[in-house]
């Protein structure tokens, strides 16, 4: 419990050390997106977005369910591609390089850019081969010890080693709600992504499982570019550096967190941070 | 036409009684103005109920003893020396005589004196009984029907009575399932330990012989009946059919599932489902006349003597009968896989061949093998193909290119279809059947636990 | 949690990422091998039904035509015969004028009436033509001489008159004439001698053969002295019967079962233990319910063997299950909405199941019923353990009668030693069985969607 404790009392600190306006306007453009939109069938599900994103900070998009926040999300690692019927139109650029090219391999893409669910999906394997299976399949490690390695350093990495170095061969099911969504992270940062995809990744978690994910998620930055989907204002404030607030499928407002939090500009953005739209 | 005239007149007896109720309970509302507590129909409805039960039993009670008591009656009316004198034959040719000569049809040739005499009393004893019946099962309706006219009132729950009945009666429709599981097992059963009477069940189950002397009545002989070669037999052609079904099948299942394209998908699951609409008969006759040959003039070609009706044509004849069995299994066995492992492993960079070998076969194989085990159960249990395709040839070997005999071929051969329940030559049929029977049912619990654990899982 | 400063890998991202992208051509091959495969699957199951149904087609079209011979019949009274026919008024009683009528009958049926074909054969091929009684009357089916009795039976007053009449040519004349079997081949291994083989071809050049639609293999019973005027017509009503034996047991009592089960039935470990059961029972081969049948209803209730009341009451029990699982299916399909909505209106369970559930649930029952009842029309193997296979040549008048099914006909027909002319036949009955099936099939579908639409 003790331990707990202070996973909590850290995070606030972490909190408090972010919210530094000053942290984010120096840092170099990863992602830039332009007049993306999503079709589903006739529906139309984005209405041109357009939005830059930092390198190695974390960024969040914010605003009510269906609003399309997860949805842009998912068209950063060409996700939307598994989906039938659904048709991405505009351009997203990583590194200049536009991701929809179809030269461009899908495949590789996502080995740059990872993604953790909203739901924790450790697959049915043990918990040393999930974390091994992106480095297998892409070929990232020439031998048992490479592998280990990587095991082992992603695991550190996500703070699961310690809890679960004993039982690496047990089934990744087994685990607790939380200690499978960090399974999920090491499992995406084992393949050395340049970019982590976050969609809710807390919200089928416990409070406390929570503030270790989010201060997982805050160390993080330091290495890699995050995008975080939340639908918790709070969770945004505290973990990110740049938030965007979406609503029927526009992009309302983007900027400084803090910013965003404390002088939204929008009519909408205010009222979805007084919690009148829901 | 008796029939008919009972079944009119037991017509007109429901319609009277739930007109009686109807009209009855429909003048409570009038004279007293108050709630009643169900409508008219129910109380014509159980009226009717209360009328028509007494008079279905008493015809009932008749249709059962009628028959002995009638002809109880013929055989009273032969004088006894006459009786003692005829046989068994004789008797009977006599009463369908005295019979012909009741209903006015006639006989040709002479008519005896006692069989007019008896024929005339018979007349009037058929008749009697026909109007005795009706009598008594009339005036059973009437009493029952006046009893339930009696009890309606304001607060009789008619419809809770009437609503009783039809719960019993539906419950008295699901007990047929399991009189049938009871029947099954009990005929079964029992005429299997008629037969380990003429042969011990360690020769049977562990027998390497099968050899039945068809039609010999000497005690003692019978020939020898020894499971083995049918139960491999058997397992050979299920071995070849699943490895024929299950890759077709399961690929099948997955193209379908995750490649092919929603029209495509639309077009080719119904075609490839007819394969499990089409009689086994027809499968046979396609393996017989087709396959067979083919398979044996392919294997003539490399130098494999291949017979045309052998363990290989049936078997995979059989297999191509399961393709659509095993691929609507897997087809949903797959789509219970939560969409979230496939996005993860999409999430990683996984190619979709990738997240299906390594994802999503991998969660799903409980179910897949479930579903397996289910198709084996089919195809152990399957009869004609085996019978024109697989050559009946009970010999334990291990050569698929031979004929072999199985479990159902037997069945087939040894029960034919005449009713001498009395020697082992027939009575082996049910030994081979409860053999089958807990095979597939032990095969068939297995899988559907399995399958149930599977789903659980993803619930 | 300190952050652990060991690199993920040795590589730096761009080379990373050349190590994936130099993985990716063997993986995309991989990919597209696999997806070849499924791709080959679905073409080979498809593949099969193709090569299935052709084949069968290709082998029973055949058979739907017949080859009918056209002759002058002359009821010689030299050959034919008989006494005047009796009438009922010359009789005391009904049974009496039976028995006349029936000696009559046999003293025309003891002609040789064989004589008559024979003539008619010999006046219709070239006058002179020299060929032997024996081979010659192989030329016309056997039942060729039933077939002018009856004629003479129907009319009596034919006697000394000349009559055109169609009478089918042999199975093994239609074997020559279509090819069925190889015409090189030599005489020992022919089923037909030189003279009567060339006499046929001259039949068929001048037009005494001709060929026709062959009605009679729907409108015919199984024969087995007279193979080309063997027809599915006793199958047909065998089937018949039991399918509306099915219909009528199975239908209610399955559709009752499910309706206790799903809705009445307190959630006990009887209920689950008919549950089992019954699933259970779906899955019991059909053979074993032969074996019911035989010991049950035959041995021990003693009903007539062969007869399409066993047949159908077997089938009963094995559809059963389907209908009851089927309906529990929709049943369970029904929304909440319409139940608590019937309820709180103040209905009655009872009302509200068959009132509000059961008519929604309709069409997916009529569709599983239709569907279970033409896999028990194609089901053979427990109606071969009842004596089914008994070889009938009439049509079943009741479904007390001896009968057969129309599968099963396939399989005595398959078995028939003359495989020249009974494989085009029993595919062609096997076309038949799948037309019906189709039908039914059809009329599943059809019916569901438009009762659908309307719900």
């Amino acid at each position: 419990m003790d331990v707990l404790a202070g996973k909590i009392k850290m995070t606030q600190q972490t909190v408090n050390s972010t919210m530094n306006p000053a942290d984010m306007l120096d840092r170099p453009i990863r992602l830039t997106a332009k007049d993306v939109t999503v079709h589903y069938g006739a529906k139309q599900a984005l209405h041109g977005i357009s939005i830059n994103i930092p390198d190695r900070a974390v960024t969040s998009f914010i605003g009510p369910s269906g609003c399309g926040k997860s949805t842009f999300l998912r068209c950063i690692n060409r996700m939307n591609d598994t989906i039938e019927g659904a048709r991405v139109g505009g351009t997203i650029k990583l590194d200049e390089q536009d991701i929809y090219d179809p030269n461009l391999d899908v495949v590789e893409l996502r080995a740059r850019i990872g993604m953790v669910f909203q739901k924790p999906n450790p697959f049915p394997k043990s918990i040393y081969e999930n974390v091994a299976y992106g480095p297998k399949i892409h070929g990232l490690a020439k031998s048992k010890t490479d592998m280990d390695e990587i095991v082992i350093s992603s695991l550190r990495k996500a703070g699961l080693f310690e809890e679960v170095k004993d039982r690496l061969n047990e089934p990744g099911t087994g685990l607790s709600g939380g200690q499978q969504q960090r399974l999920c992270i090491a499992r995406a940062i084992a393949v050395g992504p340049e970019v982590i995809l976050m969609d809710e990744p807390c919200s089928a978690l416990d409070p406390i499982a929570t503030a270790i994910i989010e201060e997982l998620i805050d160390e993080l930055r330091e290495n890699y570019t995050i995008v975080i989907v939340t639908h918790s204002m709070q969770q945004a404030a505290r973990v990110s550096q740049k938030t965007a607030f979406f609503h029927l499928g526009n992009l309302i407002e983007e900027g400084v967190t803090e910013d965003i939090f404390t002088n939204p500009v929008n009519k909408q953005t205010q009222d979805y941070i007084m919690g009148r739209i829901g | 036409m008796n029939n008919l005239v009972i079944a009119a007149l037991l017509l007109v007896l429901i319609g009277l009684a739930f007109q009686t109720g109807w009209s009855k309970s429909g003048s409570l509302v009038t004279a007293k103005g108050v709630r009643v507590h169900s409508r008219q129909q129910y109380h014509g409805s159980l009226v009717a109920i209360w009328a028509i039960i007494p008079a279905l039993v008493a015809l009932a009670l008749w249709g059962w003893f009628g028959g002995d008591v009638t002809h109880n009656y013929i055989v009273g009316q032969i004088p006894t020396d006459t009786v003692l004198a005829l046989d068994q034959v004789g008797l009977n040719a006599t009463i369908a005589r005295i019979r012909a000569l009741a209903s006015g049809y006639g006989v040709a040739g002479d008519v005896l004196p006692y069989e007019q005499a008896a024929g005339d009393a018979l007349r009037s004893f058929n008749f009697l009984t026909f109007v005795g019946t009706i009598v008594v099962a009339g005036a059973l309706g009437l009493g029952g029907l006046f009893l339930a006219r009696n009890r309606i009132d304001v607060r009789l729950r008619a419809r809770n009575e009437v609503e009783r009945v039809i719960n019993l009666l539906l419950l008295a429709c699901s007990a047929v399932a399991i009189l049938t599981t009871a029947g099954i097992v009990g005929s079964l059963v029992t005429e299997a330990f008629k037969f380990f009477t003429f042969v011990s069940p360690l020769d049977f189950f562990f027998g390497t012989v099968w050899s039945p002397l068809n039609g010999s009545t000497i005690p003692g002989e019978y020939g020898s009946y020894g499971l083995l070669p049918l139960l491999v037999g058997t397992l050979m052609i299920t071995a070849i059919a699943m490895l024929v079904a299950v890759p077709v099948g399961l690929m099948a299942a997955i193209y379908l599932s995750q490649y092919a394209h929603r029209n495509f998908r639309a077009v080719a699951k119904p075609i490839i489902e007819v394969l499990a609409g089409i009689p086994t008969i027809v499968f046979g006759f396609f393996a017989l006349t087709t396959v067979g040959p083919f398979l044996r003039d392919a294997g003539g070609t490399v130098g494999l003597g291949i017979n045309a009706t052998s363990a290989l044509t049936a078997g995979v004849v059989m297999g191509i009968m399961i393709i659509p069995f095993v691929s609507s299994l897997s087809d949903d066995i797959l789509n219970q896989v939560p969409r979230t492992l496939r996005d993860g492993a999409y999430g990683l960079g996984a190619t979709k061949s990738e997240t299906i070998r390594n994802v999503l076969l991998p969660a799903a194989l409980p179910g897949i093998v479930g579903a397996f085990l289910l198709a084996v159960s089919r195809a152990v249990g399957e009869t004609m193909i085996v019978v024109l395709a697989a050559g009946n040839s009970p010999v334990l070997k291990g050569n698929p290119f031979e004929p072999v005999a199985t479990i159902t071929v037997s069945i087939v051969n040894q029960l034919t279809g005449d009713t001498d329940f009395a020697g082992p030559q027939s009575l082996v049929a049910f030994a081979l059947g409860l053999t089958l029977f807990v095979l597939t049912l032990c095969l068939n619990i297995f899988a559907l636990f399995i399958v149930r654990k599977f789903r659980e899982q993803y619930e | 949690m300190a952050i652990d400063t060991l690199p993920i890998a040795k590589q730096t991202p761009a080379e990373r990422t050349q190590v994936v992208h130099d993985g990716l051509r063997a993986r995309h091959l991989s990919e597209n091998i696999f997806k070849g495969l499924g791709l080959a699957a679905i073409i080979l199951a498809l593949g099969f039904v193709a090569l299935l149904f052709t084949d069968i087609i290709r082998k029973g079209l055949p058979a739907f035509t017949q080859e009918n011979m056209h002759l002058s019949v002359n009821f010689d009274p030299a050959i034919v015969k008989v006494d005047p026919v009796p009438i009922r008024n010359g009789f005391a009683s009904e049974a009496e004028y039976q028995a006349a009528s029936l000696k009559w009958q046999r003293s025309v049926a003891l002609l040789n009436w064989n004589k008559v074909v024979e003539a008619s054969l010999r006046a219709a091929a070239p006058a002179g033509y020299e060929i032997d009684t024996k081979d010659l009357l192989t030329i016309a089916e056997t039942d060729a001489r039933h077939e002018i009795r009856e004629r003479f039976v129907a009319n009596p007053t034919l006697l000394g008159q000349t009559v055109d009449i169609d009478v089918l040519a042999s199975a093994s004349a239609v074997n020559w004439i279509k090819g069925n079997i190889d015409r090189s081949l030599q005489d020992s291994q022919q089923q037909l001698s030189p003279e009567a083989r060339s006499l046929i071809d001259t039949f068929v050049e001048n037009g005494v053969i001709s060929r026709g639609f062959a009605w009679s293999i729907l409108t015919n019973v199984d024969s087995r002295a007279a193979p080309a005027s063997a027809g599915l017509a006793g199958a047909f009503f065998g089937s018949l019967y039991m399918m509306i034996i099915v219909i009528l047991l199975a239908v209610p009592i399955g559709v009752a079962s499910a309706i206790y089960l799903e809705e009445f039935a307190p959630k006990s470990k009887v209920t689950d233990f008919i549950e089992v059961n019954i699933n259970n029972l779906a899955a019991v081969p059909s053979i074993v319910f032969g074996l019911l049948g035989a010991a049950v209803f035959i041995n021990y209730m003693h009903l007539p063997i062969s007869a399409p009341l066993v047949g159908g009451l077997v089938l009963t029990l094995m559809t059963l299950p389907t209908i009851i699982i089927a309906t529990r299916g929709a049943l369970l399909g029904v929304s909440p909405a319409l139940r608590q909505a019937a309820l709180g209106m103040g209905a009655s369970k009872t009302q509200m199941v068959f009132h509000h559930v059961l008519p929604v649930t309709f069409p997916s029952i009529l569709t599983a019923t239709i569907i279970g009842v033409a896999h028990a029309l194609g089901e053979t193997a427990p109606l071969l353990l009842i004596g089914m296979k008994a070889f009938v040549a009439s049509v079943p008048a009741t479904p007390m009668d001896q009968a057969t099914a129309l599968p099963v006909q396939i399989y005595l027909w398959q078995g028939n030693e003359d495989r020249n002319f009974f494989e085009p036949r029993t595919a062609a009955a096997i076309m038949v069985l799948l037309a019906f099936m189709i039908v039914l099939n059809g009329i599943a579908v059809y019916l569901r969607s438009r009762l659908e639409k309307r719900a």
